[in-house]
């Protein structure tokens, strides 16, 4: 299985979606595990399944990058948690995919190497971040992927290339390892091609770590839910706003029937900050990587200013402070330079009450309006993204890109656990997309959402 | 939406240890000052009475066993990226001119 998986990476390069391979450590793991099952020891449920890894995980036997310049060179002393708990039961890393630099963005165009192309339609992005990882399974280069969601990450990338996303309740998920994006919404969550597969790799790497603090104790199974009715609520307003793929609406709204039909309820539902929640997620995101960025300065490790003059920033200068400058402006591409100044912008004094504390109380209220709804529906539906996959350059301004994100943000603002599954695909071009429908639940409630999303694919 | 002048891009690029060309100076000030006014419609939601939310676990002091963890990384695997290094230790400029 892993050598297949290999050869399929070969033979679909084209794609971009994987930065490297970790042939010769995947290979040995396999010679491991095959002696272990010969010998009739103990190999675990995930035995010789190959896997891939978003970039942004620290794994063995190769770099660790995060699709960045600032660490192109990156060899991890230690791997994630996630990684190690998948590793333990037998699963084996045999690549590590494409991302947007530091999984800012929302189409693995700020990638700082290459931009990962859709499977479905070359043209198209694959969305992002974690764009790589979903196209790598679409191609079925592996039957899964770690991902990670910060924003909307793992769920977009599902959407635009047909494939199951999950995000999982904040804290469910050890983040250990994961380089870091936005600390306060960052979560781990895989890739897969069915959802019966999401909710066993969910089992696999879930559970608290002390390495970890915001993961809490969860050592139970979560009991498979009885096939049962349940109440959907719908976020109609979001839903008819404008810039929202009229295709998009009919599929939503079809699959939506289907499941009326199956016996469930639907409910339409308002929750007014949904909307604003957008500039509340943004102004927290660059808060919190400016200030995970600040770590790299050079000395350590990272990109270090380069020697000689050669460089347009000046290479290696006098002093300390000159280094750390150059290091930085030659390590950090465009997007990432644009979050780290917002973000310093929102965090200094003078105005850090008006956006910082600002977005975070009102975070507050829109969690508040969410378990409101809980009171009275078992889930939330909205479509994944507002359109099919677009295609490569076409959102330039960086506002555009961030407006993507508006159905997906909620679930990272309010630590909430989403699902995106396919709900078919629209035709554009003479190319079929495929398009996904977003579930949300209450925390700690995926059980609900692996019991709908099935129905649905 | 008072658009962020020159001076105030300069500063941050300070405080955030960038170097900014002329042309990334004007493309900035410009996406800066686009992206704030957006998110300016914050202003409108009503938070009064609650507390900002930075964490979203309910968790608090999380603490654990005050036993060293054993991450099998070995000195020499911790100064392994660096790119200067004399003794062990992490080799850097001078702090003063």
């Amino acid at each position: 299985m892993v050598e297949k998986s290999l050869d399929l990476i070969d033979e679909k390069l084209d794609f971009d979606a994987i930065i490297s391979t970790t042939r010769e450590r995947a290979l040995k793991r396999a010679a491991e595990i095959d002696n272990k099952a010969k010998n009739g020891e103990k190999i675990g449920k995930l035995a010789g399944v190959p896997f891939i890894a978003k970039d942004n995980f620290l794994t063995f036997g190769g770099r660790t990058t995060a699709a960045s310049n600032m660490l192109k060179e990156f060899e991890t002393p230690y791997q994630a948690t996630a990684i190690n708990k998948l590793e333990a039961e037998g699963a084996i890393c045999v690549a590590k995919a494409n991302l947007d630099a530091w999984a800012h963005g929302s189409s693995t165009e700020n990638s700082d190497f290459f931009v990962t192309k859709n499977p479905h339609d070359k043209t198209r992005v694959p969305g992002g971040s974690s764009g790589g990882s979903a196209a790598a399974v679409a191609l079925q280069m592996a039957p899964f992927a770690l991902g990670t969601d910060t924003g909307g990450s793992v769920r977009n990338p599902a959407s635009y290339c047909g494939v199951v996303g999950l995000k999982p309740t904040y804290g469910a998920v050890s983040r250990s390892g994961v380089i870091a994006a936005a600390s306060s919404f960052d979560q781990v969550g895989p890739i897969t091609k069915t959802v019966e597969d999401a909710r066993i790799l969910f089992d696999a790497i879930r559970g608290n770590d002390s390495l970890d603090a915001t993961t809490f104790f969860d050592t139970q199974n979560i009991p498979r839910i009885a096939k049962e009715p349940l109440r959907i609520g719908v976020l109609r307003s979001l839903v008819m706003k404008d810039g929202i793929d009229a295709d998009m609406r009919t599929s939503f709204d079809a699959t939506l029937e289907k499941l009326k039909d199956a016996g469930h309820t639907l409910v339409d539902i308002d929750i007014p900050l949904a909307s604003p929640a957008l500039a509340a997620y943004y102004i927290i995101n660059f808060a919190e990587v400016s200030a995970n960025l600040a770590r790299y300065d050079g000395m350590r490790y990272g990109h270090a200013a380069s020697a000689g003059g050669g460089s347009a920033s000046g290479g290696r200068g006098n002093t300390l402070l000159d280094d750390y400058i150059n290091a930085r402006t030659e390590g950090f591409g465009a997007e990432t330079r644009r979050r780290i100044l917002l973000g310093t912008f929102v965090l200094s004094s003078g105005y850090i009450d008006a956006y910082y504390r600002k977005a975070d109380a009102a975070r507050a209220a829109l969690r508040r309006e969410f378990e409101k709804s809980f009171e009275s529906v078992d889930v939330i539906a909205t479509p994944t993204m507002p359109t099919p996959a677009f295609t490569i350059g076409e959102k330039s301004n960086p506002l555009a890109m961030y407006l993507e994100d508006i159905f997906t943000i909620t679930a990272n603002l309010t630590g909430m656990p989403a699902l995106s599954v396919p709900m078919g695909s629209v035709l554009r071009g003479g190319k079929k997309l495929p398009i996904g429908i977003h579930f949300t639940a209450p925390h700690q409630a995926e059980n609900v959402l692996f019991a709908l999303g099935a129905e649905v694919y | 939406m008072s658009r962020l002048s020159r001076d105030a891009v300069l500063k941050l690029a300070k405080l955030s240890r960038l170097k900014l060309t002329e042309e990334e100076i004007e493309k900035f000030r410009h996406e800066l000052s686009e992206i704030l006014a957006y998110v300016e419609m914050l202003d409108k939601v009503d938070t009064k009475g609650l507390e900002p939310t930075y964490q979203v676990t309910g968790l608090k002091n999380v603490m654990r066993a005050d036993k060293e963890i054993d991450y099998q990384a070995k000195p020499k695997d911790l100064l392994k990226n660096a790119p200067a290094v004399e003794k062990n230790q992490f080799k850097v400029k001078r702090v003063l001119q």
